[in-house]
């Protein structure tokens, strides 16, 4: 918005830490900094302590910050120089730690040779030599940058997720929710899969679903899963026990936010590293326009994408694998027919729909049909003519490392905390749609006595304009929210409450919600 | 038909969309203070770094648009009620892009909205440079100028205002001295448990609270600056800033000499219709004529403005409607208190009100509900550090619920987040203890749930 200055502040009220809290992020940056200058050819003469040392130093002056910046005072919602402080404001140490985390992300995904990464056998050096140490202790190998990452994203995760429930420590849901998102981060996401690959099991996080997981499908993950015995065959019915039934029923009772902010990964750490950049997120109903088209395509891409990947392994096992070209085509078919049928039996409320949308919709079905057809017959193995496996790779590249990782973390103190799970996260997607239409979940208004003062949209990080529905004394169903309650939390009037209720959802939250932000604002093109 | 609105707070802003919705009328608000509507209650955050002066704009730039909906940035210094004419004079703003100001404006139909003006009592330094109210945004701007370097700031008046800028000067670590008339702050809207709770919190704060002292003089220092003032107890506590605080009253001296009628605010009859047609007056500087039993004449909040907003759209409309505010609620939030109320709840009430309370050991959360010993009925609900739905209050004040069935249910009235500990038993208890001894304890029937509280919503009103 074009609006005067963005502060009225004159003073610098943004530089207030004083001696004690400078301690404790000079600490953590020796610490950071420790692993940073490996990069550029320093290494130490014995990394695994080294390595030790810095996690030290991060969460001892991690620990120390905080309890200088939320002790002794009294519990309460603590934002005071939130947007006065450069680290939070997209001021100069705001851009510097973005770099500084875009630059990591480059070097972890195309450049892991400069983290120290051995390759054809040569030892590592540098970085991911020394986490070889931990390595070695938890899967008897030595380390890889993605251990190193994996390491180091736990020690986010917790780290900050210290600071964050000592922040809100008047708060039990903001504590329970996260000593979930740390739970699931250190069993689920590092120790167990570390352990499985050292007694020979094929790797796997157990909380990560498709098309989050896109590689799920994958040749390779589907032979490690088919040859990998009994627990190869779990890891292969989990899959889809998460994506058919777990998901499906704790999304209809409690809505996306028991995957987004308690369980995933990418939720977890924007929760917990990425909270001092949740009030970055765009509000405007432009970036609501973007972001509806973008995850969506993506959620598209994904599925044409997983879709070519089994095509062609369907085809290369030929006689190797229960499931036929031609069953696989009778199960695309009938995908087809069903999603038809959804439509057709939902009719009435698709008719709110912006028309384009459907022709979309149906247009990507038909391309499907009509490629799948073409390919059985010319009996090609690939659905859609390019390799599936360099389309996979795309996809990998394009949205897996450089949307989800280099722009997903490394632009927090730019875009906010939770851009990728805004705008490319397909599995954000799917929950999205069905917590839209098939959940009990909702954000209730507490009649009256909203002041549209502004917190809960400032502080949401999924960028949705909270106020415009609780002024109204609406309630809030949008398939963006992920549930973290921190609308609720800032409300200086205790306006907002999250619910899960039997009951018909779209009561209050609806029909109202057509006077002023009609379906025809939110659309990108007109 | 052209109607002008004066000031683009929540009243005149509220009064425009409803015309919108209703009429294809011509719209024009006009306000000297701010090109667009922000969220007057919010600019404490703004000082504090919560939010950026946008963050409280709760409507886009392309919303006036889409709603036709015209903004003049002007003030109004006088009006001609006979030409039914506006004489304007442009206000400073950054942007060029708006249409050029007109000197006059004329108008078919118009509301006056423009709000309220800090109280002055004629203390001696009153205007001395330095010294300033909070209620607009250029208060805001001219508070932020005199924050650098401030060795104390002293606020004067112990309402919600007052303990509002205490927190905003003790965000930015600046001293904080609190004067108060009465011997506990706001005691005159909250009972004395409530009240004294806030106190311990201020001084939990560490905020300098000084109940039962009252300004005397604010000092210069020979330049025309406030450098200190002096209390009524003859004491001198030295400071760069003062801030009043001590209430508000209507911001209509520009309408003094006209033929408007005038009492303590712009009169108006429950219409929102002045003595002068065509012309209506809500929010803060209207003034019922007839206020309906136990209300005020003139409430000056949020809530009321929004109301008189949708009411006088209606009336302007050809729908005539009256000022109905309904049942009384508010909230705040004292430094970390959070408060809310429904229905009456007095400082000082009558011997058949019966208080039940309950208070946490913390001595930050408690619960206090009001009823009618003559009949049993419920009248009303105090929370502190505890959130009731408004909904569900509402309506049992509406129905002149029994206590007994208020009580057992009261769980439906619960809104705090999940996991949140839940209360209500022991507000029982307290009910239980105090009960004569003829009386049948009561046990709770229902606790926190969304599912429970919509079917009990949709009972018809009794």
């Amino acid at each position: 918005m074009n609006l005067m200055d963005t502060s009225l502040s004159l003073a610098n009220p943004g530089a207030r830490l004083d001696n004690v809290q400078k301690l404790g992020l000079s600490l953590a940056s020796i610490g950071v900094l420790i692993l940073l200058v490996t990069i550029f050819g320093i290494n130490f003469p014995n990394p695994g302590l080294f390595a030790g040392i810095s996690i030290a130093l991060m969460t001892l002056g991690g620990v120390i910050y905080t309890h200088r910046t939320y002790g002794g005072k009294p519990e309460g919602i603590k934002n005071n120089g939130v947007w006065q402080d450069s680290l939070s404001n997209r001021g100069t140490w705001g851009w510097i730690i973005g770099i500084i985390l875009t630059g990591f992300y480059c070097l972890l995904y195309w450049w892991p040779q400069y983290l120290g990464l051995g390759s054809d056998g040569a030892a590592n050096t540098g970085m991911v030599a020394m986490f070889d140490p931990l390595s070695q202790f938890l899967k008897k190998q030595n380390a890889s940058q993605w251990f190193v990452y994996g390491t180091l994203y736990t020690v986010a995760i917790f780290v900050m997720g210290y600071k964050y429930i000592y922040k809100y420590r008047h708060n039990r849901y903001q504590i329970i929710r996260t000593l979930s998102v740390m739970f699931f981060q250190l069993g689920f996401a590092f120790l167990i899969p570390e352990i499985l690959m050292r007694l020979n099991h094929p790797y796997n996080d157990f909380k990560n679903m498709w098309p989050l997981n896109y590689y799920f499908f994958d040749g390779w993950s589907i032979d490690g899963m088919i040859n990998g015995g009994s627990m190869g065959m779990f890891m292969l019915s989990w899959g889809f026990i998460m994506m058919f039934v777990l998901s499906p029923f704790l999304t209809y009772k409690y809505g996306k936010r028991w995957y987004c902010s308690w369980v995933c990964g990418c939720g977890g750490l924007a929760e917990t590293a990425g909270d001092p950049y949740r009030h970055l997120s765009d509000k405007s109903l432009k970036a609501w326009q973007v972001e509806r088209w973008m995850i969506h395509a993506v959620l598209a891409l994904v599925t044409l994408v997983t879709m070519a990947v089994i095509f062609s392994y369907v085809n290369d096992n030929q006689g190797k694998i229960l499931i036929t070209p031609l069953i696989l085509l009778g199960i695309i078919g009938l995908l087809i027919a069903s999603v038809a049928i959804v439509t057709y039996l939902n009719r009435k409320s698709m008719q709110e729909l912006d028309k384009r949308i459907m022709y979309a919709v149906y247009g990507i079905l038909g391309l499907i049909a009509l490629f799948s057809i073409i390919a059985f017959a010319t009996g090609s193995r690939n659905l859609f003519f390019i390799d599936s496996y360099q389309l996979r790779s795309w996809y990998g590249f394009l949205i897996g490392s450089a949307f989800a990782g280099v722009i997903g973390v490394g632009f927090y103190p730019i875009m906010g905390s939770r851009v990728w799970c805004r705008f490319g996260c397909p599995m954000a997607a799917i929950l999205g749609l069905q917590q839209k239409y098939f959940s009990r979940f909702r954000i209730t208004t507490n009649g009256g006595q909203c002041i549209s003062c502004g917190n809960c949209s400032t502080y949401c990080e999924m960028g949705i304009d909270v106020r415009s529905y609780a002024q109204k004394g609406q309630d809030i169903v949008r398939a963006s929210c992920v549930g973290c309650g921190v609308c609720s939390a800032v409300c200086p009037r205790g306006v907002l409450r999250l619910e899960n209720g039997s009951d018909d959802i779209h009561e209050k939250a609806r029909y109202e919600r057509t006077i002023h932000i009609t379906e025809d604002e939110i659309r990108i093109l007109s | 038909m052209k109607i002008a609105i004066i000031g683009n707070g929540i009243s005149g802003i509220t009064a425009a969309r409803w015309i919108r919705k209703l009429s294809d009328h011509e719209i024009t608000v006009i306000s000297g203070e701010t090109d667009y509507f922000f969220s007057r209650t919010a600019l404490m955050y703004i000082y504090m770094g919560h939010m950026r002066f946008n963050d409280t704009v709760p409507y886009e730039p392309w919303f006036w648009k889409k709603n036709r909906i015209n903004l003049l940035r002007a003030w109004v210094r006088n009006i001609d009620f006979d030409n039914k004419t506006l004489m304007l004079d442009k206000a400073k703003s950054p942007h060029k892009t708006r249409p050029a100001i007109p000197d006059l404006f004329q108008y078919d139909k118009l509301i006056i909205a423009t709000g309220s003006s800090p109280n002055k009592f004629g203390w001696p330094g009153q205007d001395l440079k330095g010294v300033r109210g909070l209620y607009s945004y250029q208060d805001l701007a001219y508070m932020e100028r005199y924050s650098e370097n401030l060795n104390r700031a002293v606020i004067v008046g112990g309402g919600l205002i007052g303990i509002e800028m205490a927190e905003m000067f003790h965000s930015r670590n600046i001293p904080v001295t609190f004067l108060v008339r009465e011997e506990s702050y706001w005691n005159n809207v909250l009972p004395k448990e409530e009240s004294e709770m806030v106190n311990r919190h201020i001084k939990e704060h560490h905020i300098d609270l000084r109940l039962k002292t009252e300004l005397k003089e604010i000092v210069d220092d020979g330049n025309g600056n406030a450098c200190a003032v002096i209390t009524n107890q003859g004491e001198r506590i030295e400071c760069g800033y003062v801030g009043l605080t001590a209430g508000v009253h209507p911001n209509i001296g520009f309408l003094k000499d006209t033929t408007l009628e005038i009492g303590r605010g712009i009169k108006v009859n429950k219409h929102l219709e002045t003595n002068i047609k065509d012309v209506y007056a809500i929010g803060d500087c209207a003034e019922q004529t007839q206020p309906l039993p136990g209300r005020r004449g003139i409430e000056a909040i949020w809530y009321t403005g929004r109301m008189m907003g949708e009411t006088v759209a209606y009336n302007i409309c050809g729908q005539t409607k009256d000022y109905n505010p309904g049942i009384w609620f508010n909230s705040a939030k004292f430094l970390d208190i959070e408060y809310q109320v429904y229905g009456t709840v007095l400082a000082h009430p009558p011997e058949h009100h019966i208080s039940i309370y309950w208070e946490h050991q913390d001595g930050k959360k408690s619960i206090r509900i009001i009823y009618d010993g003559n009949n049993q009925e419920i009248l009303g609900f105090n929370l502190m550090g505890i959130r009731y739905r408004h909904e569900v209050c509402e309506k049992w004040i509406r129905d002149k619920a029994n206590i007994v069935d208020v009580l057992t249910n009261l769980g439906l009235a619960n809104f705090d987040p999940e996991f949140y500990d839940e209360y209500e038993r022991q507000l029982i208890h307290s009910y239980n203890q105090q009960l004569d001894k003829g009386g049948t304890p009561i046990t709770l029937q229902k606790t926190r749930g969304l599912d429970a509280v919509i079917r009990f919503l949709r009972q018809p009103f009794s």
